[in-house]
């Protein structure tokens, strides 16, 4: 079933000159895990603020085309109606959190639902044991480092179990294995919840091998759509400037050299490694 | 030169972020400081610039300690572009932002606009001269940021966390232009989390942990050192962790560069390079 519908899609900023994303057309499935990526300033963002309508109505501008989100007009539904069904993690931390401390920030979303005491305490204390923030739960949001930050803002949209939800680059500021743990977090919630996981992000060596299926942007259009080996392999991927995981590239520059490796492009170093391993026994 | 002798640091009285840190970093070097969360890399990068000053110990800029200058006067010999963009940028179009310290400095107006042009062509901004840069992306937010510190021309550069919203090609492009820098002789420091990119620049490598230097060594050393690594948070680049995984007789395991990893699997396989 088709949970986001996206079709010709076109949204101009107030006082642009030009459109940030111009005749957008795509679809994501209930319980997917979809990864779009594409160079800086390619609209990826814009496009995320119209899963939940915040582009047009807090956005304003101009937009064209036709936006259904859990079979909703996601352009005409009030924001706080879309926040049920899709969370948002903004790209700057500092952009959401609000509240004096973790705990009240992350309850707040529960609060405007009208979870009942008890639930909402469930759901908060389970979030931010996720996210690994329980020990934060007093302190203040705006005293803490920017990778802090970024958990205290996906375990505030987590408590809120979406439908979907929707992450603009949301582990930039957290070191390599943090950012880790908080991917496997999302990527579990994905599978065991079938909560829809939408992605934004440029750094596939760390998030391909979680992703269903691939959209690439570039300048305001989606170039490529599709499945995640298939599009890691395609020499358009490469001319738009995508980074290519360094296992996948080395598993390229092998096979270019009459290595007899298994046809499935690897998407992790674990992947390539299980495949030399098996070569090497040979 | 820059010289850190034995600094300790402490926002209130009951943490202390840094503790006991000393470092030297010479003309010309390229270091790379990277460590977990909440390790004091960016708190230890803010005393190069005295921004911040140590509650013991001593930081040297050129033989200057920053106690006994300003940060004004520093800033020209260090120049700090930040993590978040935002605490950075003011100004209403990208030019200005551009324009404002070396108004400050006093340059004269024909030199001012030729470092414009410079820096937006280098950056690749030239098409956002007059636009706002809170209507830019992260990514270009940042490179504005870095635009307006360049600009002035420092000896010694501190990027904290210069990849974040980076994509592919502007993080080539910013590997390039280090590695300019470096050949101008200038320093340059970077805070990063990213191993990729460290991998592929191979500089210096300081490792932190809770307020002190946990390693210190050639990239390609630490790098492929998976229980320093763990302990600092952070993972191995992906060539180092296929090899790690691999840990087969006659393959070395301190390998980061993607075409020495070739030359080595193709061997290994008993491929003959085409």
């Amino acid at each position: 079933m088709a949970l986001i519908e996206i079709k010709g899609l076109t949204y101009t900023y107030p006082g642009a000159t030009q459109p940030s994303i111009s005749d957008v057309s795509l679809t994501v499935q209930k319980g997917e895990f979809v990864l779009i990526t594409g160079p800086s300033g390619c609209g990826k963002t814009t496009l995320c603020r119209t899963f939940n309508g915040l582009i047009p109505q807090f956005y304003q501008g101009e937009l064209k085309g036709e936006i259904r989100v859990a079979d909703l007009d996601a352009a005409k539904q009030p924001t706080y109606e879309m926040a049920r069904h899709v969370g948002l993690v903004f790209q700057n931390p500092e952009n959401q959190l609000f509240a004096l401390s973790v705990e009240k920030d992350v309850a707040f979303g529960l609060e405007n639902l009208g979870y009942s005491r008890e639930e909402m305490r469930k759901r908060v204390d389970w979030a931010m044991d996720l996210t690994g923030i329980t020990d934060l739960r007093d302190r203040s949001p705006h005293e803490m480092s920017g990778g802090q930050q970024q958990r205290v803002a996906i375990a505030a949209v987590l408590a809120m179990q979406p439908e979907i939800i929707v992450l603009d680059e949301p582990t930039s500021f957290l070191d390599p294995l943090s950012a880790q743990k908080i991917f496997d977090v999302i990527h579990d919630l994905n599978k065991t919840l079938g909560i829809s996981v939408i992605l934004v992000e440029h750094r596939l060596d760390l998030t391909a091998r979680y992703a269903d299926h691939i959209i690439i942007m570039d300048q305001g259009k989606v170039r490529l759509d599709g499945d995640t080996r298939a599009i890691l392999a395609s020499d358009e991927t490469r001319l738009i400037g995508v980074g290519i995981p360094k296992a996948t590239l080395l598993y390229e520059l092998l096979q270019n050299e009459g290595a007899n490796l298994p046809e499935t492009t690897p998407l992790s170093s674990e992947e390539l490694a299980k495949m030399l391993q098996e070569a090497l026994k040979n | 030169m820059l010289m850190v002798e034995d600094v300790h640091f402490s926002y209130s009285s009951s943490i202390e972020a840094l503790k006991g840190v000393s470092l030297t970093v010479d003309d010309g070097e390229f270091v790379a400081i990277m460590g977990q969360n909440g390790a004091g890399k960016t708190t230890l990068v803010k005393h190069f610039n005295g921004l911040l000053k140590p509650t013991s110990g001593r930081v040297l800029v050129d033989g200057v300690e920053t106690t006994k200058t300003s940060v004004a006067a520093l800033a020209r010999t260090v120049g700090f572009v930040f993590q978040n963009p935002d605490h950075q940028l003011f100004s209403e179009t990208v030019e200005e932002e551009i324009a404002f310290a070396l108004k400050n400095f006093g340059y004269a107006p024909d030199v001012i606009e030729k470092r414009i042009e410079w820096g937006v062509n280098l950056l690749g901004l030239a098409q956002y001269r007059k636009t706002s840069p809170f209507m830019l992306s992260g990514g270009e937010r940042k490179r504005v940021a870095l635009a307006s510190v360049l600009a002035w021309d420092p000896k010694m550069l501190i990027l904290d966390e210069p990849t974040i919203g980076q994509d592919h090609q502007q993080k080539e492009n910013l590997r390039q232009f280090i590695m300019q820098l470096q050949s101008q002789g200038k320093t340059i420091v970077i805070v990063t989390h990213d191993v990729e990119f460290v991998a592929e620049c191979n500089p210096r490598v300081v490792l932190m942990r809770e307020g002190k230097i946990a390693a210190d060594g050639e990239g390609k050393e630490i790098l492929t050192n998976p229980q320093v690594l763990k302990e600092s948070s952070i993972v191995l680049p992906q060539i180092a962790q296929v090899f790690s995984i691999l840990n087969a007789p006659g393959l070395p395991k301190d390998v980061i560069d993607i075409y020495e990893a070739k030359t080595l699997l193709l061997k290994k396989l008993g491929v003959t390079s085409r």
